[in-house]
């Protein structure tokens, strides 16, 4: 990593501890959102940007991990507990959901986890007795530590940020592994991966269950946040929203996630003049992205710095930092 | 008994505005390998265009018209010259990302700039039920399969006994080999993008009487045609209408017979277990993979 990049860095990263301090509430709210929804977008990214899988399905992950904490957490099992539980989960059904992976590609997986998140819709809607149906869950306490308690918003974006830590650096280094390797191997040119002795198979389903513990595990920190659960919050949208993180961040990137859930928390904040329109110019703004960058903000900023730098080297597209040789 | 016939009628009628929808998808996918994930945001529009050519005066059949003809400028043209060509060069996954945005911005375009209530929307024959063998079928049904089959029976026509529509069906199944034999290939993509525009426009003025229009119909709409044209196979115009027909008559009978609050699910359940057990579709070939 170069010497401005790390800089860069230290001062996003300062910033993330200091802002809660001059934030209102809803300030605060939409910072523990934004690391929330990262945590989402990087196990999506582990998916799609090292392991080449098109997934829609990671809001119904979110979805399945904010459910589990809840209904855990009511019936009286601490945190922590519900909160394995919940990645636990995500990784078995992520492990299942990854088998028609082996057998199909691309758009054929794009619809194949479209319609498991409509399913999951449908069941968190219709079985009442479990979920409460449309009129979802209540009251979802947040936990304490230790005599410790994430009560007030700047508490529980603390324990947000510090399990964003924790779990971006896990990632991190999951992806300087051989797994990490392995991945970039699958998503290349899976064909030639296998016929180098890679377990393709293997590989594959550990892609896909990785980057879903990681959705369940962001929607067990989505329910304490956000105290009340329904099952409209997590239908096909919430999967749209962020496939787009990841991909206007710079899919393939370490840090993409990081900065399309930003600019998908923030964006709604900055366009308030434009009012309900920020849908269509938020809509309109991702296609021209796509149209002249289609490795998304980061993809942009190297592109920049590179002229900046008069380094002429070429980029292609969906090109992986940070976990080069 | 009566009422089996009843929803059967009824289910195809559906099932053939699916068709439709996934015929024109198939259509473009073949000849440009754009999934259009705004497909069902397209069959929505086209409704919106003769509703504002009604406010603004026209008879239904004057706006139906002009309703179709906007439908082909914005839907064909403009998508394939303003979103489709400049992404191309960057492979499939950054057009995917393209019209999930599209499909977005013209959803929430028709809730902006029209409305977002459920518009009424004048249906195409009055709505008189006929006695057929004991069970009370509307004309509105069965005007709506009468269009359908005459639009696919045209499309079956210009594509197989016309040079035109044989042009087209070689442009899809091998482009440089087309261009070589000396077929206009650009154009030909061009007018797959036409055909889809036209066919999206008369699926949007059979269906919006029926489910009224809606900035959110897309949503149901799309995933119908994405489904059908799985099940069908995805390289396949006659696997899509095959595909339509079954999902729609599925559709129907499900939610009578099985279970309403899981309508939504069945079709879901065909699409994986195809995609599982038989991945290129019903009707579909096997498409090769390369190193």
């Amino acid at each position: 990593m170069s010497r401005p990049a790390a800089l860069v860095l230290v001062v996003a990263a300062g910033l993330a501890v200091v802002a809660p301090f001059w934030l209102k509430p809803f300030g605060v709210y939409q910072l523990s959102m934004w690391a929330v929804l990262t945590i989402a977008a990087i196990g999506l990214n582990l998916t799609l940007g090292y392991a080449g899988q098109v997934s829609l399905a990671q809001g119904a992950f979110v979805g399945i991990g904010a459910y589990t904490v809840a209904l855990l957490t009511l019936a009286g099992c601490p945190f922590a507990l519900a909160f394995v539980a919940a990645g636990t989960l995500c990784f078995v059904i992520g492990w299942v959901l990854g088998y028609p992976a082996l057998r199909v590609q691309h758009h054929y997986l794009a619809f194949v986890t479209l319609a498991f998140t409509t399913l999951v819709f449908l069941v968190l809607r219709n079985e009442e007795w479990l979920t409460g149906g449309t009129y979802g869950i209540n009251g979802i306490l947040r936990p304490s530590f230790f005599g410790f308690s994430t009560a007030k918003p700047v508490s529980f974006y603390f324990f947000c940020l510090s399990v964003l830590t924790v779990l971006s650096l896990a990632t991190w280094w999951m992806l300087r592994s051989p797994w990490g390797r392995a991945f970039l191997a699958l998503r290349e040119n899976p064909i030639r991966a296998a016929s180098l002795g890679l377990d393709t198979r293997r590989y594959t389903l550990m892609a896909f269950a990785i980057g879903s513990s990681l959705g369940g595990l962001s929607g067990a920190l989505y329910a304490p946040l956000v105290q009340f659960i329904e099952p409209g919050s997590f239908a096909l949208g919430l999967s749209f929203n962020v496939l787009l993180m990841v991909i206007v961040g710079g899919s393939g990137y370490f840090l993409g996630p990081f900065v399309g859930a930003l600019v998908a928390v923030l964006l709604p904040e900055w366009m308030r003049v434009a009012q309900g329109y920020y849908l269509i110019i938020y809509a309109a703004l991702v296609m021209v992205l796509m149209a002249l960058c289609p490795s998304g903000i980061l993809g942009l900023v190297e592109r920049a710095a590179n002229a900046l730098s008069g380094t002429r080297k070429a980029t292609p597209a969906l090109d992986p930092k940070g976990v080069e040789p | 008994m009566a009422s089996f016939i009843q929803l059967l009628i009824s289910g195809l009628a559906t099932g053939a505005i699916y068709a439709l929808i996934a015929v024109g998808f198939t259509l473009v996918w073949q000849t440009s390998q754009t999934i259009n994930f705004a497909q069902g945001e397209f069959v929505m529009l086209p409704a919106f265009f003769v509703l504002a050519a009604m406010d603004l005066g026209a008879p239904f059949w004057l706006a139906a018209l002009i309703g179709i003809a906007i439908s082909i400028v914005v839907l064909g043209v403009l998508f394939k010259f303003v979103v489709v060509d400049p992404m191309l060069r960057h492979g499939v996954l950054p057009l995917v990302i393209s019209t999930i945005a599209l499909s977005l911005l013209l959803k929430e375009s028709a809730k902006d700039f029209y409305s977002a209530q459920a518009q009424p929307f004048p249906p195409l024959v009055p709505a008189i039920d006929v006695h057929v063998l004991g069970a009370a079928v509307s004309t509105q049904n069965l005007a709506v399969l009468a269009v359908a089959i005459v639009a696919v029976g045209a499309l079956h026509l210009l594509l197989s006994k016309t040079r035109l529509g044989r042009s087209m069906q070689a442009t899809a199944q091998n482009a440089t080999l087309a261009r070589i034999l000396g077929i206009p290939v650009r154009r030909m993509v061009l007018y797959t993008f036409l055909i889809n525009a036209l066919l999206v426009a008369i699926a949007s003025i059979l269906i919006s009487p029926i489910y009224l229009a809606k900035f959110s119909n897309g949503e149901t709409l799309g995933m119908a045609a994405f489904i059908a044209a799985i099940i069908g196979g995805f390289n396949q115009v006659r696997g899509a209408i095959l595909g339509g027909i079954i999902l729609g008559v599925l559709d129907n009978m499900s939610a009578a017979y099985v279970s309403s609050q899981y309508r939504g699910a069945f079709p879901l359940i065909i699409l994986i277990a195809v995609i599982l057990l038989r991945p290129q579709g019903l009707l579909g070939r096997v498409e090769e993979r390369t190193v």
